[in-house]
């Protein structure tokens, strides 16, 4: 079976193909770069396509699977008119998927299940990423305005770490935010 | 009660009166709360919208045709009860090319700047032209002009299918010659000096039909009263669509991350029928260039779709059938209209169906409710189309 993924993210498509390649799919491409595309699916004659659904190109593929005489007709599907859920949890998680029509119906269930585990994976990833980037930036905030406080009011560090915290709780906001406030009076105010 | 509707949308001006909606409560008011949904390509608000995800959506009238009759798709009876806007598409081209065929920076005459078009074809230039939907009424009205300046649309040129956020791209790499969009995507070629606006699709049928609010024909038999509350929150918000007052306000509402993600000058700009043609031009107004709520322009006349149907047949899109007929202009809704806008007292023309290009100069019609004056619903070369002379239209009579 060929499959192609089409993906304007080149790392999820690699989470994609990793998955693919784990059960033994190996007759796989990725395509991310819109220049040239549809001339390199039609070279690859793939028997199934797999796109995201935020992707704007799907409206041009579909155009091209309409007229094309190279692409031997792939069609929209989830899976099976009938298998509702297969095709709820395809819509939520954000992946659709072309199969050239005549296809084994049973072996693409097979993929599509896998790219929907993989996008839901990918997702969740990129969702702990942000979680790990924004307590990062808190870090730093926190220390950046620690450093402030010891320069300006002559504190060690645990005390200005304290006075963060106590001013945190006594306005029931987060360390972090009181750490960006004082950073950004302070740009404000420059150093007065 | 408190019903939720889930309603998908593209990033584009028109999707205005949805959003709306929701942002100034109307909604609310009619006791129906909106999940916006947004997509980046109609082939996912499709999907959305056929497989249950979406309640109802924003779409371009043919689409909601082709898939009621299985182009591209299983085929699913849809409806078009309410329509979401009129025009507010233009033909924007590379402008080496507008220079040869129209007065840069204006609206030209059409039919001149079309006839110039040919000679340019038939000096042997290959043109290849990108619209956003193989279904869509940008490519309908494209082909219509070209056709009606002596241009054969299937044979004399190219026409693909370009996302739009891609189309000033494809303008600037050469991949097309000119492209026909919705706003704010022509401003954004002409802002970055890679295309001209050459004609807007009022110019071609003035009063045309664009985006239609679609919705499962089983569902909304089934329980029509959230989708009845819906019409008459999207009413009220061509109301304020069209009150000068909150242009300001529904610019800045449009351009935020969560909806067209643009920018609020431009927005403004469609809105408004303010048209930037040319990079130094100046705006010009464009009288009607977006129409989105006077005269019934929300009433879904079932002439509108037929024409529509006569376009697929004439593109090649649709092998004619008197079957696929009666189910194209099925998807137009008129008699749910009705229901649900009586209680607003808003206008509720009596006939169905129209002479479509048939109304030169402002004209009374029969209204079951309200007084209404319909303004010019023309073709830029005259001809009319009657939904029961289809055979005779489509022969080039």
């Amino acid at each position: 079976m060929r499959i192609a993924i089409i993906d304007e993210s080149a790392a999820r498509a690699a989470v994609i193909e990793e998955g693919l390649r784990d059960v033994g799919l190996s007759e796989l491409a990725i395509f991310s770069e819109r220049r040239g595309m549809i001339g390199k699916i039609e070279a690859f004659a793939p028997d199934v396509i797999l796109i995201d659904m935020a992707n704007p190109q799907r409206d041009e593929l579909e155009e091209v699977f309409t007229v094309s005489r190279a692409l031997a007709r792939p069609v929209a599907m989830f899976v099976d008119q009938s298998d509702a859920e297969a095709m709820d949890a395809a819509i939520e998680a954000g992946v659709s998927a072309y199969v050239v029509d005549g296809f084994a119906k049973a072996r693409i269930k097979s993929v599509l299940e896998l790219a929907i585990r993989r996008f839901n994976a990918f997702a969740r990833l990129r969702d702990e990423l942000d979680v790990a980037k924004s307590a990062l930036a808190a870090r730093t905030s926190i220390d950046a305005a620690k450093a402030l406080l010891i320069k300006k009011r002559k504190l060690d560090e645990a005390a200005a770490y304290a006075l963060l915290r106590k001013t945190a709780m006594d306005q029931g906001r987060k360390i972090a935010d009181v750490a960006e406030a004082l950073l950004t009076a302070e740009k404000i105010m420059g150093g007065l | 009660m408190i019903d939720r509707l889930r309603v998908g949308f593209l990033p584009l001006v028109d999707a205005a009166l949805p959003i709306l909606a929701h942002e100034f409560g109307f909604a609310e008011d009619e006791g129906v709360v909106l999940d916006l949904v947004r997509d980046m390509s109609w082939a996912s608000v499709s999907d959305r919208l056929l497989y249950g995800h979406c309640d109802t959506a924003h779409m371009p009238a043919p689409l909601a045709i082709a898939n009621t009759l299985g182009l591209g798709r299983p085929a699913v009876q849809l409806a078009a009860p309410f329509v979401l806007g009129l025009n507010g598409n233009a033909i924007t081209m590379r402008p080496d090319i507008a220079a040869q065929i129209t007065r840069v920076g204006g609206p030209g005459n059409i039919a001149e700047t079309g006839a110039r078009l040919a000679d340019l074809i038939k000096s042997g230039k290959r043109l290849r032209f990108g619209v956003v939907h193989r279904y869509s009424s940008h490519n309908y009205m494209l082909r219509y002009w070209l056709r009606g300046c002596g241009m054969d649309p299937n044979t004399d040129v190219e026409i693909v299918t370009i996302a739009p956020p891609y189309a000033a791209d494809a303008l600037e790499s050469g991949e097309v010659d000119g492209i026909c969009v919705g706003e704010p995507w022509n401003s954004v070629s002409v802002e970055r000096g890679v295309g001209v606006i050459v004609a807007v699709t009022a110019q071609i049928w003035r009063r045309g039909v664009e985006k239609v609010l679609a919705v499962k024909a089983e569902r909304l038999a089934a329980d029509p009263g959230p989708y009845h509350r819906l019409m008459r929150a999207l009413w009220r918000a061509g109301e304020a669509f069209v009150d000068p007052t909150k242009l300001e306000r529904i610019a800045a509402i449009l351009a935020r991350p969560e909806y067209l993600n643009g920018s609020a000058e431009l927005i403004t700009g469609a809105v408004s029928d303010q048209i930037l043609f040319a990079t130094g031009a100046g705006r010009v107004h464009v009288p009607d260039f977006m129409f989105q709520h006077r005269e019934a322009a929300n009433f879904p006349w079932v002439s509108q779709a037929a024409w529509l149907y006569a376009q697929m047949v004439l593109a090649g899109h649709v092998e004619h059938t008197k079957a696929r007929y009666d189910a194209a202009q099925a998807v137009f809704r008129p008699d749910v209209y009705r229901a649900a806008l009586r209680q607003l007292g808003a206008p509720l023309p009596g006939a169905s169906a129209k002479l479509e290009g048939g109304i030169i100069a402002p004209t009374g019609v029969g209204s079951v409710q309200g007084r209404l004056i319909l303004g010019a619903v023309s073709f830029f070369d005259g001809r009319t189309f009657d939904p029961d002379s289809l055979n005779t239209y489509l022969a080039g009579g």
